[in-house]
């Protein structure tokens, strides 16, 4: 009974409409460990876990929980079983506070035991240090404040085996070490901590073991002690070897992109840009480093017409676009890959050719007067789906139907067709495997070399090392300062992110 | 034995075909319940609906008649919920479109050559409708109001403003005193095929109306934004496409053509303006079935307002032989919609029957 693993999967197989996400998978973790499971994005490590969490049901295969067999047809019976999972994704209700968020779906009073509820939560806040407020509305927080409670959520429930689905990517440095000792002492107490992830320093800090998952199969399933980086990033990706990214040396253009002294609001009413000034050249990139929720949301939005700002201006070529439309701004050549992919990048149920035309659709040759061009739109499609090797079984396809890199590729074909002056990119390696970052980050410099603006926004310190011409870190709404990236060294860069000016 | 709901991917086409016509059959099935409770034999009740609606020359002409206005509002409501603007209030807007025309007929100031009488009617019919759609498009759009309630709302003061109207100010002076206007004059009098009630030009309308709202929809501009609107509202201001546009748009179109269907009703069946329910029994409201039942495809709508036209026809038929209640066929329209809506879960998850049991 003791011996029984926590979890045990076997011969877990998975498909979907095209491609099995599972081949006969073999999972096991046990209590008090902390289990990675490794791998790029599609290699079946969320769909594996979605299974083990009820969301899906396996094709084939057994799962057994604490030795005993396990049938688990949904996520309540994956909580009866004392699992809980952090999606990537966050199932929360936006107009609803933390608090209701948190017992929502819970059995018990027909009351609102707010009270309870509140010291409740306070406490498992204060034991593991994941700070929350129960009565801020979850529509107010930042991606980063949303995952804290998706744990504490989990917890809430009394999960003794919890999956953390790439936790670390919305979170700071400093967060990054405060749940890696959530999750020792959540190990220590006995429970089995699942951590997917395909960031290989994280394994080897945080993990006991780890199974690393490619094209669906198993690769190989290892203490972590026995590895190494090299091993195991070898293990991930196979034998492809990945070229380094370098930046060739460029010409400055003219200023495309001039922000001067900008103020806005976030969804709170706070100011989240408290004066925010730059430039950005033709064929530059501006990379903005910080943490998430210092006003690089209001900054994409402000500039793109999602967001008024109150006070400054975004100047594009010269010309005043503060506060203009959206449509307006797109047509002057401002293009946006947004930090949602899916929530607003995408029209999910239409094909990937009314994708790919969103935003063109406007102009000619796509339509004319009032008549959307198909056959042209077509042409364009197959055009731009070779072009970015999207893959899709047809463009006819709902674009929700496609892999996070899929989806991320169409954006950009989208968003580089038509000549844009401005790329505003937020997070757009966030979450996909090393080919589509590689692939994506390749991209974007091509339209650098082309003479686009870009501004890069991403919390990846490396990303904004290896792909900006210039580097800004922003803190708290503010820019702590601009330097170009040859003479920035990541320490002040932390420094900076972390809202310490540097000393001069 | 176990019986679940999972997730499917994507439901494909003949699944949603099916899904339609098993609930349309199970409301059928539930309501022959009904009948049985209340002692009458189903199948004989069936015969006379169908005998009633599409068995006889007589209760076909008269399903067409009433397929009539649900075809206009169908197609209207078919393009405002493809945008996820749910308009709940053609029956309003189909009242005010009644409301113009008559004015147009009776009330105009201006003295109108005849044959401009009739299409000056129909313009004026879709502008009433027209603007009753747009007070709450510009609340939704403006002050994020919700529309539902805005639009059955609207339905109410449109109902006690023809209230007013034909049993105060514009009560007709030669109707015995039945709360009716006068009659319209020839020239205000759409034309129908002798010998029955249909007033073809109405339908000729609603028919072509239905074939541009599918092309508008899938090959223009306007209908790309009004698809992408309905399936992503937040993608759609990332786009540039603006929802006041788009809420507007759609019901302009929604209500305008709800208003030209109150146009054909009292131009066409009865010469004259009526009392509320005299003049539309829920039309308006019947449209909303149409339209979910034909999946909000114009081209459908076509097919379904037919159908549901038939059901109204064979209703009656049902009322006057078997001496039933009115609600007898609000009890069918209730049930198919339940059975519709309940249908829609089918889209989105597959039933898994497992044999033996599970823990």
């Amino acid at each position: 009974m003791e011996d029984a693993p926590a979890v045990k999967m076997i011969g877990i197989v998975k498909r979907f409409p095209g491609v099995v996400a599972n081949d006969h998978v073999d999972f096991e973790a046990k209590a008090g460990e902390i289990h990675a499971l490794l791998g790029e994005n599609g290699a079946g490590k969320t769909t594996l876990m979605n299974i083990l969490y009820g969301i899906y049901r396996p094709d084939e295969g057994e799962i057994y929980i604490r030795g005993q067999k396990a049938h688990i047809h949904s996520p309540k019976d994956a909580i009866a079983l004392g699992i809980g999972m952090v999606h990537q994704h966050f199932h929360l209700i936006p107009t609803h506070t933390v608090a209701e968020n948190i017992i929502l779906g819970m059995p018990g009073n027909f009351f609102f035991p707010l009270e309870r509820v509140r010291d409740e939560i306070e406490q498992l806040s204060d034991r593991y240090g994941l700070h929350v407020d129960p009565d801020a509305y979850v529509w107010q927080l930042s991606a980063g404040e949303q995952q804290r409670v998706e744990i504490v959520k989990a917890l809430y429930r009394n999960a003794q085996i919890l999956i953390l689905d790439e936790p670390t990517t919305m979170l700071t440095p400093g967060e990054v070490q405060e749940l890696f000792e959530v999750l020792k002492c959540m190990a220590d107490e006995g429970k089995t901590i699942i951590f997917i992830t395909h960031k290989l320093e994280e394994v080897m800090e945080i993990s006991d073991r780890v199974t690393v998952l490619r094209r669906g199969r198993v690769v190989g399933s290892t203490n972590t002690a026995d590895t190494s980086v090299t091993e195991l990033a070898r293990m991930m990706v196979g034998e492809q070897e990945w070229g380094e990214i370098k930046l060739p040396p460029r010409e400055k253009g003219r200023v495309v992109l001039e922000v001067r002294n900008l103020q806005a609001l976030n969804d709170k009413g706070v100011m989240a840009l408290q004066g925010i000034s730059f430039t950005i050249r033709e064929g530059e990139i501006l990379g903005i480093a910080g943490v998430a929720g210092n006003g690089q949301k209001e900054l994409v939005e402000v500039i793109t017409g999602l967001r008024k700002a109150s006070s400054g201006q975004v100047l594009l070529d010269g010309e005043d676009i503060t506060n203009c439309p959206p449509g307006e701004i797109i047509q002057k050549g401002v293009a946006h890959v947004p930090e949602e992919r899916i929530n607003m990048g995408l029209a999910p149920n239409m094909s990937v050719l009314d994708n790919l035309i969103l935003k063109h659709h406007r102009r000619e040759p796509f339509s004319t007067n009032l008549l959307l061009n198909y056959r042209y739109a077509k042409q364009f499609a197959d055009e731009r789906i070779r072009e970015f090797e999207i893959i899709t079984p047809s463009k006819y396809t709902p674009a929700k139907l496609l892999s996070g890199g899929n989806i991320q590729r169409l954006i950009l074909a989208r968003e580089t067709a038509g000549h844009p002056r401005l790329i505003v990119a937020a997070h757009p390696t966030y979450g996909l495997d090393v080919r589509a970052t590689d692939y994506i980050r390749r991209q974007l410099i091509e339209q650098r070399n082309r003479g686009v603006a870009i501004l890069l926004i991403s919390e990846d310190l490396e990303e904004i090392m290896c792909m900006s011409d210039r580097i800004a870190v922003m803190f708290e709404g503010k820019i702590m300062g601009i330097m170009d990236a040859h003479e920035a060294d990541i320490n002040t860069i932390g420094l900076m992110m972390a809202g310490v000016r540097p000393e001069r | 034995m176990q019986i679940r709901l999972e997730r499917r991917l994507l439901a494909p086409g003949w699944v949603r075909i099916l899904t339609s016509a098993i609930s349309l059959l199970l409301a059928l099935l539930s309501i022959a319940v009904a009948f049985y409770i209340f002692g009458l034999d189903p199948l004989f009740a069936y015969k006379k609906i169908f005998i009633g609606s599409f068995g006889s020359l007589y209760g076909l002409s008269e399903s067409l008649v009433k397929a009539i206005p649900l075809l206009l509002c169908g197609v209207g409501l078919a393009i405002a919920f493809k945008a996820q603007f749910w308009n709940i209030g053609a029956e309003g807007q189909l009242l005010m479109g009644a409301l113009a025309a008559t004015w147009v007929a009776l009330f105009c100031p201006i003295e109108l050559p005849s044959w401009a009488m009739l299409p000056v009617m129909f313009i004026a019919g879709f502008l009433a409708g027209a603007i009753w759609a747009l007070i709450p498009a510009l609340l939704r759009a403006k002050l994020r109001v919700n529309e539902v309630i805005t639009t059955l709302m609207l339905v109410y003061v449109a109902t006690e403003i023809v209230n007013y109207l034909v049993y105060g100010p514009w009560k007709g002076a030669r109707e015995w005193g039945f709360p009716y206007s006068d009659r319209f004059p020839d020239s205000a009098i759409i034309p129908v095929i002798s010998g029955t009630r249909i007033h073809y030009p109405t339908l000729i309308l609603g028919l072509v109306v239905a074939v541009l709202a599918y092309f508008l929809l899938m090959r223009t501009k306007w209908g790309y934004e009004i698809r992408v609107t309905g399936d992503n509202p937040r993608a759609a201001e990332y786009a540039g496409i603006p929802y006041l546009r788009i809420a507007l748009l759609v019901m302009l179109i929604s209500g305008g053509l709800a208003g030209v269907a109150g146009v054909g009703e009292v131009a066409g069946i009865h010469g004259r303006l009526r009392y509320p329910q005299g003049i539309s029994p829920g039309y308006g409201f019947t449209a909303i079935i149409v339209a979910w039942l034909a999946q909000l495809n114009p081209l459908v709508v076509i097919l379904t307002s037919f159908l549901f036209g038939g059901l109204l026809v064979g209703g009656d038929a049902l009322q006057v032989s078997m001496n039933l209640p009115v609600p007898t066929i609000q009890m069918f329209n209730g049930a198919i919609l339940l059975f519709l809506v309940g249908g829609e879960i089918l889209l989105r998850y597959r039933i898994v029957i497992r044999k033996g049991s599970q823990t």
